[in-house]
């Protein structure tokens, strides 16, 4: 009855359903609360509707009265806070072997790089039952990523990485949406997920011919000379970045941070912000000099070498079409 | 509050023409002008809070590029300037005073102080922005802070465009002050004015009270800027 | 009543007290400043509502064939802007505030007569300024003005949009310090805080949030227009800045201003429920703390409308936590208004349909706040039209409703004339029916996924937006009926009694329209409020020293 007429959008994510299980419950409170109100003003309305000759009688208030429509809709509150609680944290927390996509927002298109090498533009290839973690940026404004068959949304934002994921559970298309304001062609910048079954997902991956995007980074990183004093050895004048990834690190200042995707990147951008303790703030800044697609290449490069649940994939990635690069989700 | 159970006071002839006509007595007008006074500095206050907040947000951020541009900056002229402010406050307060022991005379040179004082004090300021100015410290196009250390790390350098927000916070914080100054000063003249003339007297004063209310608030506020902006990791 | 056979709107009042273009533009006289706005807010209702008219026509379509990009965009900032800060934000406290705070209390005037006037003027220029940045070009930021887009990319007037805004604001601030000052100050004797109108605690409340809020968006868009004008790097991560630091200081404001949107009408369906049950308010004193609490929560919870905007998970746990807080006053109110009806006596004026649809309205977008409080949808339904319906169910079904509400009910005692009640009944109903046609299929819509501020959208969503759009022709015309016979009853209407109603209330002793200094001498207070049972047994209340 609702295909003609849809209330909701398809449930094509795992968490399609959790969102809307909560939803219905709300709807169901909120009708119940709704009947409660209605119904007793209407039923006032009419029932003590003015008669003359008849005074209202003031009945001034009740205290328990007060207390009890004060605490019962506290405690449904609280069941409601909890319960969205439970599923948002459960939609903000990427499980550990995502598979990862670079997502790069611009005035007015959506420019998208697998960590195997694939890019798109306006479309996401995802295979079915895959956990994918999208990792995210804009270059200008800040958009925002919304897939509504999937009930997922994270705003894009300039300067830092955010990040989301799902899991496609039923192929097919889906719309993608830019879902914070950002200019002329807001409303155009849309497009599609293509969700496919896995042989197709295969089939798809393997039209293409760019290397991993790991291994575009290492191009970038030596050309950058990066490898210059980020060595592995005790003389060198940067911190060396194997295993380095997901790990605490600890600052000059005493502070200690973890080094994810945002800290990477900072680094690149901005290295006097959280220079190693033991290290000198030598490092010149390459703002302006990286995009935003050689920055997340860099990114994928620092990943590959390795860190806490990120076991080097280096050496499995140099070959782009080897047997074993194809297929092999990068870590 | 005033739970007022006062019955109304019918019209007397001789009533203060100071008194407004919607008040019953003068208590009543006294304490809603007071009261309408600090309410308007709360406001003030939430005004200069956001300023605060976005400040202190972004010292803890870049602390050393911070740093580095805090040492730029004048301190003795910015320690003068807050003498001079408490100076001010001072000849504000001894102004009522006068008022309050029919002292006009004495009144009108507090308040010619106080604004001599306060007229110090934006000389002072301006001749900080000039110096800023020909520094390249002026955020916008010609802004440079290149190769300027970070204060107890002679190696390091600041970033310039950390640098340049704690610049376009100080202008836009220290502008905002001198504008409210600015308008002070336009009160003390008229309160000078309206003094000359006899309005005010021991038992009505009270614009100068809301007046000097106004004015140790722009007081206290560069109390707090000077050591946030000046005073950034300074040793002696 | 009085026993003169001459109505009160023939002899002298603060109407005829004066003629000429002067004693109205230079008045300090709190009833003729309420007209002055009036018919200000009410011009700027028109030119949102056109926006309004052009963005449903627009959406009757998915292309964008109506009007260009662009332009569109230009629509719906300028209908949010124009709705918020120069009819929402004003409407009941400088209109129905303005006119009944110092009747209702006992008082000559507010505290600050020239104050009062200032604000006006303030308003005026605000608008001026606004009319001009619309006719040279207009702003395309959405009427929150993310950065850096408002600061760095648009190519629309966003400075000069922004410090019209800013003297709006001022004008707001003023209003609220001279309520604040006015009810603390100036209450007749024996007129205690419990003794209140409950109007006069909304209107507290909501003052308070327009003295501690308004400057922070002010300073807010100081450091936009400086941003934008001098290239700086506050809000822009290319140089250094934080786009979210403008949202949290955005939002810090931009949340209690719903409050001072919705307060100040709650207050107007109090005062109307009470007269047309003939009872008191159910639970005055909880009624009246609500109103503190919405206001005092109210400056906690605002992060929640940055859920998915990039800020921890921790501190979205947080606000969503302080939201849920906040909703119980509410409900709370709505209890009590419900519980008056209660054994109450209860009349069907139009003043009192109107509150049935505030009642109904309000309930219903209170619980769709519940789903946007809610973590795990606001993930799916944020910047959706969800969001849009809930926003307009609080604003224009609760806060609008309440408003027209008001008039009618004070409109006797404005004007000295009577309006005609079955039309007024014909406007409420047409209003109720036109509203929910409106902005219930976008609760709809919102959910399937259609976002904000699109011009042109996937097919499938024609269907509602069609509905939606037909909804808005039978709202407008529920909207202009109110104006045209407002208008007409001013010139032809039967002139009213004092207290037409039988109501409660000081502003009701007075004459219909009031003196310019609504008191022949100034009252004692010695009874509750709303003493509606003295009142239908035919007792005199008014009490005068001497």
């Amino acid at each position: 009855m609702f295909d003609n007429f849809p209330l909701w959008p398809k449930q094509a994510s795992s968490a399609a359903g959790n969102v809307d299980a909560l939803f219905i419950f709300l709807v169901i409170v909120s009708g119940l609360m709704t009947l409660l109100v209605f119904g007793a003003v209407f039923y006032f309305a009419a029932r003590y509707r003015h008669r003359k000759g008849e005074l209202a009688e003031q009945v001034e208030g009740s205290t328990p009265l007060e207390v009890l429509w004060t605490v019962i809709p506290l405690g449904v509150f609280m069941v409601i806070f909890a319960w969205g609680a439970v599923v948002y944290f459960q939609s903000r927390t990427p499980p550990r072997d995502s598979t990862e996509v670079y997502v790069v927002a611009k005035q007015w298109m959506w420019k998208l790089e697998h960590a195997e090498g694939q890019r798109e533009i306006n479309e996401l290839h995802v295979p079915v039952g895959r956990d994918v973690k999208l990792i995210m940026t804009s270059q200008d404004v800040i958009h925002s990523f919304f897939v509504p068959e999937f009930r997922m949304k994270q705003d894009v934002l300039p300067g830092r990485y955010t990040v989301a994921w799902f899991r496609a559970t039923k192929p097919g298309t889906y719309h993608l949406f830019c879902t914070q304001y950002c200019g002329t062609q807001h409303s155009g910048m849309i497009g599609d997920v293509i969700v496919m079954e896995p042989a197709q997902y295969e089939a798809w991956m393997s039209g293409t011919n760019n290397g991993p995007l790991s291994v575009a980074g290492e191009k970038i990183f030596a050309e950058l000379g990066c490898a210059t004093c980020h060595r592995n050895d005790v003389q060198a004048r940067g911190p060396s970045l194997l295993g380095v990834f997901g790990k605490p690190v600890q600052l000059e200042d005493g502070r200690i941070v973890t080094a994810d995707e945002n800290y990477i990147r900072e680094s690149i951008l901005d290295p006097g912000a959280k220079v190693v303790k033991g290290f000198k703030p030598v490092m010149p800044t390459f703002q302006g000099l990286v995009s935003e697609e050689q920055l997340n290449a860099l990114v994928a490069y620092v990943k590959s070498l390795g860190g806490p649940g990120q076991p080097a994939t280096k050496t499995a990635m140099s070959a782009p079409d080897s047997a074993a690069g194809k297929g092999n989700q990068v870590q | 509050m005033s739970d007022s159970t006062t019955a109304v006071q019918p019209h007397e002839g001789l009533h203060n023409p100071a008194l407004l006509h919607h008040f019953s007595t003068e208590e009543q007008q006294k304490d809603s002008a007071s009261f309408g006074m600090w309410i308007f500095l709360g406001t003030e206050v939430m005004f200069f809070g956001g300023l605060f907040c976005a400040y202190l947000i972004y010292r803890g951020w870049y602390f050393p590029d911070f740093a580095a541009a805090s040492k730029s900056i004048n301190a003795a002229l910015g320690a003068t300037n807050t003498a001079v402010l408490i100076c001010s406050s001072l000849t504000v307060v001894l102004a009522i005073f006068a008022i309050q022991t029919g002292r006009r005379g004495l009144a009108l040179v507090m308040l010619a102080l106080t604004m001599v004082f306060g007229l110090g004090f934006l000389g002072i300021k301006g001749i900080e922005y000039h110096d800023k100015f020909v520094e390249h410290h002026v955020p916008g196009a010609s802004f440079s802070f290149e190769h300027e250390p970070v204060p107890g790390h002679p190696d390091q350098y600041a970033n310039p465009r950390h640098a340049e927000i704690f610049f376009a916070l100080y202008f836009i914080m220290t502008g905002l002050h001198a504008l409210h100054m600015i308008v002070g000063l336009g009160i003390f003249t008229w309160l000078f004015v309206k003094t000359w003339r006899g309005m005010f007297t021991p038992r009505y004063y009270t614009p100068i009270e809301i007046g000097g209310l106004y004015w140790h608030f722009v007081d206290i506020v560069w109390i707090y800027l000077f050591p946030l902006l000046y005073l950034i990791d300074r040793h002696p | 009543m009085a026993t003169a056979t001459v109505p009160a709107v023939e002899r002298e009042n603060y109407l005829n007290k004066e003629y000429g273009i002067g004693s109205w533009l230079l008045t300090t006289d709190h009833k003729r400043i309420a007209l002055l706005y009036l018919l200000s807010i009410t011009f700027f209702f028109f030119i949102g509502g056109f926006f309004a008219l052009l963005i449903r026509l627009e959406l009757l379509t998915p292309a964008g064939d109506l009007l260009q990009a662009d332009t569109y965009n230009k629509m719906f900032t300028q209908h949010g802007q124009v709705m918020v800060f120069f009819f929402l934000i004003p409407s009941i406290p400088a209109v129905l505030g303005n006119f009944l705070v110092p009747l209702m209390i006992g008082a000559k005037d507010l505290a600050f007569p020239r104050i009062n006037l200032l604000s006006w003027y303030l308003y005026i220029i605000a608008g001026l300024m606004m009319l001009h940045c619309m006719l040279t070009g207009g702003v395309d930021t959405g009427w929150t003005f993310y950065t850096p887009f408002s600061t760095a990319f648009s190519n629309t007037k966003v400075i000069e949009a922004g410090l019209a805004i800013f003297v709006a604001g001022f004008s707001s601030i003023l209003t609220g310090l001279n309520f604040v000052v006015t009810i603390h100050r100036m209450r007749a004797p024996g007129m205690t805080w419990s003794r209140l109108p409950l109007f006069i605690w909304a209107h507290y409340a909501t003052s308070i949030i327009q003295i501690l809020g308004t400057p922070v968006i002010a300073i807010t868009l100081v450091l936009v227009v400086a941003e934008r004008a001098l290239h700086l790097g506050i809000f822009d991560p290319r140089l250094g800045g934080d786009p979210l630091l403008f949202q949290h200081l955005f939002w810090f404001y931009s949340h209690p201003a719903v409050y001072i949107m919705i307060l100040p009408s709650m207050g107007v369906v109090t005062e109307i429920i009470a007269c047309f049950s003939r009872k008191r308010i159910f639970g005055y004193t909880f009624v009246a703390l609500s109103s503190i609490a919405i206001a005092v929560f109210g400056f906690l919870v605002w992060a929640h409308h940055m859920f998915v905007a990039g800020i921890s998970v921790y501190a979205a746990l947080i606000f969503s936590l302080l939201s849920y807080a906040v909703a119980v006053p509410s409900a709370v109110k709505v209890f009590n208004w419900t519980a008056t009806l209660y054994k109450g006596s209860i009349h069907y004026d139009a003043p009192m349909l109107y509150a049935f649809g505030f009642l109904g309205l309000f309930t219903i977008g209170g619980l769709t706040g519940l789903f946007l409080a809610s973590l795990g949808i606001d993930m799916h339904v944020h910047d959706t039209y969800f969001v849009i319906a809930h926003f307009h169910y609080i604003m224009v079904g609760g806060a609008l409703m309440g408003y027209l509400g008001g008039m009618h009910f004070w409109w006797p005692k404005i004007s000295g004339k009577l309006y005609p009640e079955g039309l007024a009944r014909l406007a409420a109903l047409t209003v109720f029916i036109g509203f929910n046609l409106t902005f219930f299929p976008q609760f709809i819509l919102g959910y399937l996924g259609m976002p904000r501020r699109y011009y042109q959208y996937p097919p499938e969503f024609q269907v509602l937006n069609v509905l939606s759009t037909a909804g808005a022709t039978v709202l407008a015309v529920g909207y202009l009926l109110p104006m045209i016979y407002f208008l007409w009853s001013m010139r032809y209407g039967k002139p009213a009694p004092n207290n037409p109603w039988n109501a409660a209330g000081l502003e009701w002793t007075t004459q219909s329209p009031p003196t310019t200094f609504n008191f022949e001498q100034e009252p004692v207070v010695t009874w509750e409020a709303y003493n509606y049972d003295e009142l239908d047994k035919g007792h005199k209340e008014v009490h005068v020293v001497g």
